[in-house]
């Protein structure tokens, strides 16, 4: 497949039977993520968006629609992509190395030709010298780190992150999003991204998918027009504020947001 | 990716080296090493104060001096029995963990045997140790038995537990890589009860020992619940204290041979245990 969008939803939904009823998280969701493209899924707590992560990832079924990947229907899990959780989700009884390399001893690829490149992946976020620690061991944004090494080893063409940031400080999560950008420039990876920050989806999009309260609907989808690699200043000019501004908007009319 | 560690190193160095000029095994021991000396040194006071004949009850000095004296009837006994104990509970870990891990894999068994099995626990394990003597004689096989059966529950139900609760990321994570059951298994659930199990396999060794010596109640010829008998016939209770002395020893050292087994196999999570009761201090 040359043509057409990388990640494909028409009309998902998603209800969860709960001991109180069914529970509506998604309804009708329908957008696609292009090939090379950067989108992120912007909405409020419990909308449902790391529903349409899993979802999409083939690992939770969906009630009613479609997905593809590269043409082919999501049916059960898929392979060709990394996964960064909300929480880094690490494994307690391996050191950060083995953690990393967990990725690629499940996929049954050549350790030796990987180990190297974990050791480096690692080093450009910082963990140098922490390979051969234990996660207890390291700060919470650390691990966050580690999870996304992990997610990166194998070289997926499909990135799906869910508020992979969410946990950090706000310097470690400034120069992430900067690290990211640079990936993505680099790389010719299509990158799904969860996320509640408004200027987070901004600075990182080629395009803002809003979602509504629960049961969420896709809202409105924003094209960010600005010009790339976008450096921190770009978060004050007028352009920027502009569509963060849009975005809020939707919010405040769901009275998701409330301005005094 | 070029980044620097904004966030700094991890706080403070490791817990061990964070206590202090105290070594960790000195508070470890000193506290209850302590405490027991003070009620041996109040006990001997007590029973010399009250005049007390060493018949209802010995002195602590005279328990020790028989433990000296009769070392040799006493080891004698305690092998047998320390035999009786060690194979009832690895007769436990053998049929207890595959079995959790059947009960956790099939809905058959889950359905069918793990029922019974809880249920089966109501019957107090004393009551039928008779028929053992009945069935199997006097020799070791029927103390065996019944330590088995005291000790096996208690890992089948930590394991079960262990290998039930795992994050379901952390199935999601490994699904996403490709991962089968087995991988599942291995790599996830199986590590990831260690902690669970061990914590199982802590209560099954205690056990155990009273398994053991409840069969030798039962019917026996050698071990230290026969010499408990023997001395309690001829009220001859100073070498029965000091055969209490003995089973009590075998059960501290087993039971920490299992501690050292969980240090060396499941560090990460000793560890971090040992951190959470600093804090809490
Ligand atoms: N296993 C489940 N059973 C029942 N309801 C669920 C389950 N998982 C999620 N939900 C419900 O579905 C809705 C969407 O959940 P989801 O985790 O996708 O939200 P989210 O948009 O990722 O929220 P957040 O931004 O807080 O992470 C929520 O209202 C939640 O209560
Ligand atoms: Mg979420």
């Amino acid at each position: 497949m040359a043509s057409g969008p990388h990640l494909s939803f028409d009309r998902v939904s998603k209800i969860y039977q709960s001991a109180d009823g069914p529970v509506h998280a998604l309804d009708g969701v329908t957008f696609d993520v292009g090939r090379r493209e950067f989108v992120s899924l912007l909405g409020p707590s419990g909308c449902g968006k790391s529903t349409l992560l899993l979802i999409s990832a083939g690992l939770l079924p969906k009630s009613g629609g479609t997905i593809t990947i590269e043409g082919k229907p999501v049916q059960g899990p898929q392979t060709q992509l990394g996964i960064v959780f909300q929480s880094p989700v690490l494994l307690d009884w391996r050191r950060v190395l083995d953690n990393v390399m967990l990725q690629i001893e499940v996929r049954r690829l050549r350790r030796d030709q990987y180990q190297k490149r974990a050791e480096q992946l690692l080093a450009s976020v910082g963990l140098e010298g922490f390979e051969h620690k234990y996660p207890f061991e390291l700060s919470g944004g650390m691990r966050q780190r580690v999870a996304i090494c992990r997610a990166l080893i194998h070289d997926p063409p499909l990135l799906l992150m869910d508020e992979p940031f969410g946990a950090l400080d706000a310097l470690t999560r400034e120069q992430m999003i900067l690290d990211l950008q640079k990936l993505w420039l680099e790389s010719q990876k299509v990158v799904f991204f969860v996320t509640h920050s408004i200027p987070e989806a901004v600075f990182l999009s080629d395009r803002v998918v809003v979602m509504s309260p629960r049961p969420g609907k896709v809202e409105e989808i924003f094209t960010i027009d600005l010009p790339r690699p976008r450096h921190l200043d770009i978060r004050e000019t007028k352009e920027f504020a502009a569509y963060a501004k849009a975005i809020r908007d939707i919010f405040q009319a769901y009275g998701v947001l409330k301005d005094v | 990716m070029a980044m620097k560690s904004v966030e700094g190193e991890p706080k403070g160095p490791p817990a061990t080296a964070r206590r202090g000029r105290v070594p960790a095994w000195v508070t470890n021991y000193s506290y209850p090493l302590g405490a027991i000396v003070f009620l041996l040194v109040f006990w001997e006071i007590f029973v010399n104060a009250m005049k007390l004949p060493a018949y209802l009850l010995p002195p602590p000095s005279l328990v020790f001096g028989v433990v000296a004296t009769q070392s040799k009837l006493l080891a004698l006994h305690a092998v047998t029995t320390t035999m009786e104990v060690l194979l009832g509970f690895v007769m436990s870990v053998i049929i207890g963990i595959p079995l959790a891990v059947g009960i956790v894999s099939s809905r058959f068994f889950d359905r069918s045997i793990y029922p019974i099995l809880v249920s089966s626990q109501s019957v107090p394990k004393i009551a039928i140790a008779p028929l053992f003597v009945v069935w199997f004689g006097f020799g070791t096989f029927p103390k065996v038995l019944v330590a088995f059966l005291i000790s096996f529950f208690p890992i089948v139900i930590s394991t079960v537990v262990g290998l039930r609760s795992v994050e379901p990321e952390m199935i999601y994570l490994i699904r996403s890589m490709g991962a089968g059951p087995m991988d599942t298994f291995r790599k996830i659930r199986f590590p990831n009860a260690l902690p669970s199990i061990f914590g199982g396999l802590k209560i099954a060794i205690t056990l155990s020992v009273v398994g053991a010596i409840v069969g030798e109640f039962i019917g026996a010829d050698r071990g230290l619940g026969y010499l408990l008998l023997v001395a309690n016939s001829n009220l001859d209770t100073k070498l029965l204290f000091a055969a209490i002395v003995y089973l009590a020893a075998i059960g501290i050292i087993l039971f920490m041979i299992v501690e050292r087994i969980e240090r060396a196999l499941i560090p990460w999570h000793v560890s971090r245990r040992t951190e959470v009761i600093l804090e809490s201090m």
